[in-house]
């Protein structure tokens, strides 16, 4: 415990001395969440610095090995190290499918070549990774993917499309399930690749959403050449590892029900006002809120109980579906909760007043939270099947 | 620190499953419900929990307890809920003994808290004076005479108050009622001249009482910790009670889950398992991630009492708001799950209804303590 008591004032010491004043201040807007990538785009030089620092530390990682730039930290460090961070307010320094995703597939199923080469620059934010799961004709029923990858001796070719690939159009690179046994049953016959958005016949076209902006692409793949040691873990087994990552994705969906924002009820003070009471001025608004945060508070420990169970080995393997579906819900019900606290100030589309749009733009995104990495319902299939053990499920 | 049970808090809780589940299942609770006993529990049984250390759980050994903290005392509260066992847990080792702990003095510790532990006494907390909690409009008054305090007015929803032998009252020595300045809490015998109590047998068959005070008189050393300023005290005390009764709402959610996922993988309707049904199994998953979220929030608050207990008080809220909600909506899928058998008596899952709105209500339901966070909060 005094190894930790030291760890905390190290911690805290090197976060008030490196992290710079304008990443201790809520996130908000989109571009206030930092990507990287080989052009990364910075709106100051303070995330840039923020990045640099705590990649450098390996801290955008902090579980990950430090063999492959990680941190290195054992989970109640990880705690400390993120207890720390909110306390002084500290914005998340990069934002990243290869951290979220990728990067806990490959500590489990890559090559030790695969991860010496792929893990560091995810951790420095050097690389920016797509997924490239969903098709057209592949959506809930994820398994029926037809993305097609032919072995030609020295490499895959690869021919097909992909959809709802977020930030396709941005990524350096993509990870991906391919079908390279077209005969086998449909859970038997997918393999798991990794190639470079640069590769020529790949192409994106990023597609308008409700929120006006266009995060996710369809993306093609008209002959693409991809090297054989691209190809994580057994090929036609890369169901296991597509549903490997699925939790991973499903975790770092859910951490959006947690309180990682500017909390609703300073800006239902801001919009609605106080009465002479100190209370919000609109009291059915203010319970809802009040509702609302006795939940996030709960789900937010219910995510750190998950972890802590997890470590000790005491976890369901499905209960990253539990985490997804109660913490997407929740995050959409906080949008619905800050419109109604915004009032007319929230349904601005244009103008720098409002950020453009910023907030009915964030609403409409959040409404994407219960379908993406498996809806709501499929979540609920999965807990009533594999955790309740109900029949026929 | 971890959010779940230690290696010794585990054995703990296996210990108390089965001496609950053994000692006092269900049908102990209808025995005692149809017997119509006078007491509404069992002394034996009370006994037994002083033998196995339940009831001197949170109680340090140099005054006879086992010296334990919250997150055990949560631990055998969850049993209870499971068990719907009727016991003076919560009144006498929970309340009574925390508000001895923090206010009492070293006389006043020394003369209750080895009986609370020895299981001879029982004692009760007298708060609330209306249907709904609000400790701060208490209007009981004790007023300075001679030597001490005559006390008068009246308490409602007194959890085992006919049968406690000591009852620890918050009083009003100053101040208005809705002030939080001006409270006091004091110890009085249970059968103390001017104290009539009249035991309400309520819908979960368990135990409390409406208890008049009328010049009842005190010495000067029965108030427990500071005159005028027991507000603090009272919060503590409570919070302690609130967290406690948590786990127990948890206890009482998760068993009537169990026993529902029993019946609908049993039951056949249309030539299937109901439990094939999607409505139902949709329902289910959403039940279950209700309870284990509320899980999260009850260990939190039981080792923050523990660990930080002047920083418990909005985890504390956050708890019983959780609980309090999660374990209704259990109860309410339980009845409607179990169809028509759920509306009859003789199955389980409407007692466990009944339970769970009690506990509801007690210290303060959901909606008091969401309102207490958005106080905390500034709003």
């Amino acid at each position: 415990m005094a190894d930790l008591e030291t760890f905390r004032a190290e911690t805290r010491a090197w976060l008030e001395a490196n992290c710079p004043a304008e990443m201790r201040t809520p996130t908000e807007d989109e571009e206030d969440t930092v990507w990287g990538g080989r052009n990364p785009t910075f709106r100051n030089d303070a995330q840039r610095v923020w990045l640099e620092r705590m990649g450098a530390k390996g801290w955008t990682a902090p579980e990950w090995p430090a063999a492959y730039g990680g941190g290195g930290l054992t989970r109640e460090e990880a705690k400390i190290l993120a207890a720390e961070m909110r306390d002084l307010g500290c914005r998340s320094p990069l934002s990243s499918f290869g951290i979220w995703m990728l990067g806990p597939a490959l500590l489990k199923y890559g090559s030790e070549e695969q991860k010496k080469k792929y893990l560091p620059p995810i951790v420095r934010g050097e690389i920016r990774w797509c997924q490239g799961y969903s098709e057209p004709g592949a959506g809930s029923d994820l398994a029926s993917l037809q993305t097609r990858a032919e072995d030609r001796g020295d490499h895959f070719l690869v021919n097909g499309s992909k959809i709802w690939t977020s930030y396709a159009n941005k990524a350096d690179w993509i990870f991906c399930l391919v079908r390279t046994d077209p005969t086998a049953p449909k859970h038997e016959g997918i393999s798991f690749l990794l190639f470079d958005m640069a590769s020529p016949g790949v192409s994106t076209q990023p597609i308008l959403l409700i929120s006006g902006s266009s995060p996710f692409c369809q993306t093609f793949f008209d002959d693409v050449k991809v090297p054989k040691d691209q190809l994580v873990g057994i090929p036609n087994k890369g169901w296991e590892i597509a549903k490997y990552l699925l939790t991973h994705e499903r975790n770092s969906i859910s951490s959006m029900g947690g309180r990682a924002h500017r909390p609703v009820h300073e800006v239902a003070a801001q919009h609605v006002g106080l009465d002479d009471r100190g209370e919000l001025d609109d009291n059915l608004l203010r319970a809802q809120i009040a509702r609302l945060e006795v939940d996030e508070i709960a789900f937010e420990l219910a995510m750190e109980r998950a972890g802590d169970m997890a470590k000790r080995g005491e976890i369901h393997g499905a209960y990253s579906s539990l985490l997804k579906y109660y913490g997407s819900e929740l995050n959409k019900r906080r949008h619905e909760i800050l419109m109604s606290s915004g009032g007319s100030d929230a349904l601005e589309w244009e103008s720098d007043r409002s950020e453009h749009g910023a907030a009915p733009r964030a609403w409409l995104r959040t409404k994407a939270n219960s379908i993406e990495g498996g809806t709501s319902e499929v979540q609920l299939n999965i807990l009533a099947k594999r955790i309740l053990e109900l029949p026929g499920a | 620190m971890a959010l779940v049970l230690n290696d010794e808090q585990t054995m703990l809780r296996d210990t108390a499953r089965s001496f609950l589940s053994g000692e006092a299942p269900v049908a102990a609770l209808r025995q005692l419900r149809d017997g119509h006993v006078a007491e509404g529990f069992s002394r034996e049984l009370w006994k037994q929990f002083a033998e196995m250390g339940f009831a001197g759980v949170l109680i340090p050994e140099d005054f006879g307890g086992v010296g334990l903290g919250h997150v055990e005392a949560g631990v055998v509260a969850e049993e209870i809920g499971r068990n719907l066992t009727a016991t003076p847990f919560l009144s006498t080792a929970v309340l009574t003994a925390s508000a001895l702990l923090h206010g009492g003095s070293d006389a006043q510790k020394q003369a209750w808290l080895p009986k609370i532990a020895g299981g001879e006494i029982i004692g009760a907390l007298a708060v609330d004076e209306g249907a709904k909690h609000r400790p701060e409009k208490t209007a009981l008054q004790a007023t300075r005479t001679g030597n001490g305090f005559t006390l008068n007015g009246a308490k409602t929803f007194v959890v085992d108050g006919h049968v406690a032998d000591l009852l620890v009252v918050a009083a009003r020595t100053s101040g208005q009622p809705g002030e939080t300045q001006g409270l006091t809490l004091f110890l009085v015998a249970g059968d103390a001249s001017g104290v009539s109590r009249e035991r309400t047998v309520m819908v979960d068959a368990h135990n409390a009482a409406r208890i008049s005070f009328d010049n009842v008189q005190v010495d000067a050393d029965a108030a427990l910790g500071p005159v005028d300023g027991g507000h603090e005290l009272l919060e503590r005390v409570l919070n302690v009670g609130r967290a406690v009764l948590a786990a127990e709402l948890s206890g009482v959610g998760g068993q009537a889950f169990d026993i529902t996922q029993a019946y609908v993988k049993e039951r056949s309707q249309f030539g299937r398992i109901i439990g094939e049904f999607q409505s139902l199994q949709h329902r289910s998953a959403h039940l279950f991630s209700e309870l284990e979220v509320t899980r999260a929030a009850v260990i939190k608050a039981l080792q923050t009492l523990d660990a930080n207990p002047d920083k418990a008080a909005t985890i504390v809220a956050v708890a019983k708001a959780r609980a309090g909600a999660s374990t209704e909506l259990a109860v309410q899928e339980g009845v409607q799950m179990h169809g028509g058998n759920g509306m009859t008596d003789a199955f389980d899952i409407g007692l466990y209804m009944k339970r769970a709105r009690v506990a509801q209500e007690l210290l303060g339901d959901s909606n008091f303590h969401a309102d207490r966070l958005a106080r905390a909060n500034g709003y």
